[in-house]
């Protein structure tokens, strides 16, 4: 049988994993469908209801590209129930009736390289170390280079004079991205867009600043926040965010250690996935004299949950007016919009009487 | 010639209309249910106020409020459109200074509101769960066969309130049944629900929050004198409950059509204009958005609920 392999879909990491796996892999791949109405439809029909949002979606995402012929999914685990995930919707999956594998990239929070290299083997004979490392080096680069432009982008979006000039730009982006031809032709595609997207008009005054912080798959899918970034910059707000694919592969390890240092008052444990890093990071903000932090989960998300009674103590004690917002999958969008309207008043008064 | 705001809150339930004249007084009010049809109610309210003045007003600035505020605003072309938050925050400063936090409990929602020197500092919403709002009060009204404007008398008959899970709405109706059944006093056990309520409220919204006085309780269950008496238990300050406590969304937002800077003058044949909404599926693309088109006098003026900004 021909292999066809996929993914899940989060944000615009379905580039870089392409690029990835089409050099690595001598298969066909799929690129995951974009989150609809449907993925999050079936992902709910199929998945136990006080599961955390990431496993419904994730799990409506591979079904999808299931009906489409994929029959390899690759998924990844990480220090809380996602660890887990692999092996529940394998289950599920497999009660479908559906001939597939499921590779599991990190289990327990570390990677086995032999067991990676043995499965990627069993879908292409012909794997090649040494080809990967080289692939994996760039794919690495390019997502480092996507996160830094992305953080520009969200600071100056919201002030764009042409309205979806950023967004143009970077789909523009994203597409050579998937189409580069080694580490210098991106670096070179990195640097023209840097200056292309620093061209752009912009009329940018003094704003209001807001952090986001929480749960990294909600943060990152779009669709999962309900633009919730999009929404903010319509208000003229400059966001900060901190979880990226970038922190999490490679800043994660020493930043967690600095946190612990700096966030002892509030909490000496880890708390499990990025619970700690938020408090720390509700601190630096805090610190920063921002003059807002939203705080956003899916529902059920335990490390989360936990931290919130600490999160509310930090935004106390640094007078930080912190917003919480627990989505699922059936959450309606105005009652978000009527809270972000009211946080938006809040700040501007706020700042207005400073 | 004078000049008048018109605020309108619309809810879920009712919908509350107010006029403030130049210096911010009420000179006309009224509250009438929605009845699932926003648009209509906002006719009739417009049309009752407009009975209830001289004729020698002109009308420079329109607010809207509430959960149909979008579409009332586009619909009577709004000078502001604010959430209720904000609109309740600021209708009652408008009457007391001083307040420190707003408690309100809803028929679908409860809220609460902290300020310090007239601003708003935080906010919570209640998130997932209808526990401890109107429409829970009143289903176990009539399950106690007890009309829900007596509820309030009759707590505060009781000597000893049963207690009664503060959670859960479903845990609540349970705990309710067993001890109606076990044969406890109905009086008693109307206290302990109405205790529920407030302590599901501190629960769930305050979420241990510090509470300051002077505290200023509002809707629709501020009427139930049950609740007041035990917010007064639980949190040992006065809570003073406005007459006009419904009316503070609508009041809130006429005082913010007032301040507006943009100032536009309307006819009050606004009733009558023909406003029509149609909702369709887009199979554009894969997002498959669910569309609202909104016509005023026949013409498209706006489409909501797209997600890649086509429309």
């Amino acid at each position: 049988m021909k292999k066809i392999v996929t993914y899940p879909q989060m944000g615009d990491y379905n580039v870089p994993i392409y690029y990835l796996l089409t050099h690595i892999l001598r298969c066909e791949i799929r690129k995951p469908p974009k989150i609809s109405d449907r993925t999050v439809e079936l992902g709910n029909k199929y998945s136990p209801t006080f599961v955390c949002m990431p496993f419904k979606y994730t799990l409506g995402t591979f079904l999808e590209s299931l009906e489409e012929g994929a029959n390899v999914l690759i998924q990844l685990g990480g220090g809380c129930r996602y660890g887990y995930y692999y092996a529940l919707q394998k289950e599920i999956i497999k009660e479908q009736g559906y001939s597939f594998k499921l590779i599991n990239l990190v289990t327990e929070g570390k990677s086995d390289l032999k067991k990676i290299i043995k499965d990627f083997k069993g879908i292409d004979p012909s794997f090649s170390i040494l080809k990967s490392a080289y692939y994996l080096f760039i794919t690495m680069k390019m997502i480092k280079y996507m996160d830094k432009l992305d953080h520009q982008i969200r600071k100056n979006i919201g002030f764009e004079q042409k309205k979806g000039e950023h967004e143009y730009v970077k789909q523009k982006m994203l597409t050579c991205f998937e189409h580069t031809k080694g580490y210098f032709p991106l670096l070179f595609t990195y640097l023209s867009y840097k200056r292309k997207f620093k061209k752009i008009k912009k009329n940018k005054k003094k704003c209001l600043k807001v952090g986001i912080i929480g749960e990294l798959y909600t943060i990152m899918e779009p669709f999962a926040n309900y633009d919730l970034e999009m929404m903010l910059s319509q208000y003229g707000i400059e966001v900060t965010r901190f979880t990226n694919a970038t922190y999490l592969l490679f800043q994660k390890r020493k930043k967690v250690k600095k946190y612990l240092k700096k966030v002892k008052r509030f909490s000496k444990n880890r708390l499990g996935a990025d619970a700690l890093d938020n408090v720390g990071r509700l601190v630096y903000l805090g610190e920063k004299k921002y003059d807002g932090a939203i705080h956003i989960k899916s529902s059920f998300c335990t490390p989360e949950i936990g931290v919130m009674p600490i999160l509310r103590r930090v935004s106390e004690e640094y007078k930080i007016p912190l917003l919480f917002f627990s989505f699922d999958t059936n959450t309606s969008k105005v009652g978000i919009e009527t809270r972000i309207e009211a946080f938006y008043d809040m700040i501007e008064m706020r700042k207005q009487n400073e | 010639m004078n000049e008048c705001y018109l605020g309108i809150d619309i809810g879920s339930i009712s919908t509350k209309g107010v006029l403030l004249d130049q210096e911010k007084r009420i000179i006309a009010s009224t509250y009438i249910w929605t009845e699932g049809n926003p648009t209509q109610a906002t006719k009739k309210v417009i049309s009752l106020l407009r009975e209830k003045i001289d004729s020698n007003y002109v009308l420079k600035g329109i607010g809207t409020t509430g959960s149909a505020r979008k579409l009332i605003g586009l619909m009577l072309d709004a000078t502001v459109v604010k959430n209720e938050i904000t609109a309740h925050a600021i209708g009652t400063l408008s009457k007391h200074k001083e307040v420190r936090t707003i408690l309100e409990i809803g028929g679908q929602d409860s809220k609460i509101i902290f300020l310090e020197n007239g601003m708003i500092v935080d906010y919570s919403m209640n998130t997932l769960c209808a526990a401890g709002t109107g429409s829970f009060l009143s289903s176990q009204a009539k399950r106690l066969g007890v009309e829900i404007e007596d509820f309030g008398d009759i707590a505060l008959k009781s000597k000893k309130p049963v207690k009664i899970a503060a959670r859960c709405t479903v845990f609540a109706e349970s705990d309710l049944i067993h001890k109606a059944q076990a044969g406890y006093r109905k009086e008693d056990i109307i206290a302990g629900l109405c205790r529920s309520i407030v302590l599901n409220y501190l629960n769930n919204v305050a979420k241990g929050k510090k509470i300051h006085g002077p505290i200023v309780f509002q809707g629709g269950v501020s009427k139930n004198k049950g609740v007041v008496h035990y917010f007064e238990e639980q949190l040992g300050e006065p809570i003073l409950v406005d007459d006009e406590g419904h009316l503070m969304g609508a009041i809130g937002v006429a005082v913010l059509a007032h301040k507006a800077a943009v100032q536009k003058e309307y006819t009050w044949d606004m009733k009558d204009i023909a406003f029509e909404t149609k909702g369709y599926e887009c199979k554009g693309c894969s997002n498959h958005c669910e569309l609202l088109k909104i016509y005023k006098e026949g013409k498209l003026v706006d489409t909501w609920g797209s997600r890649c900004g086509k429309f």
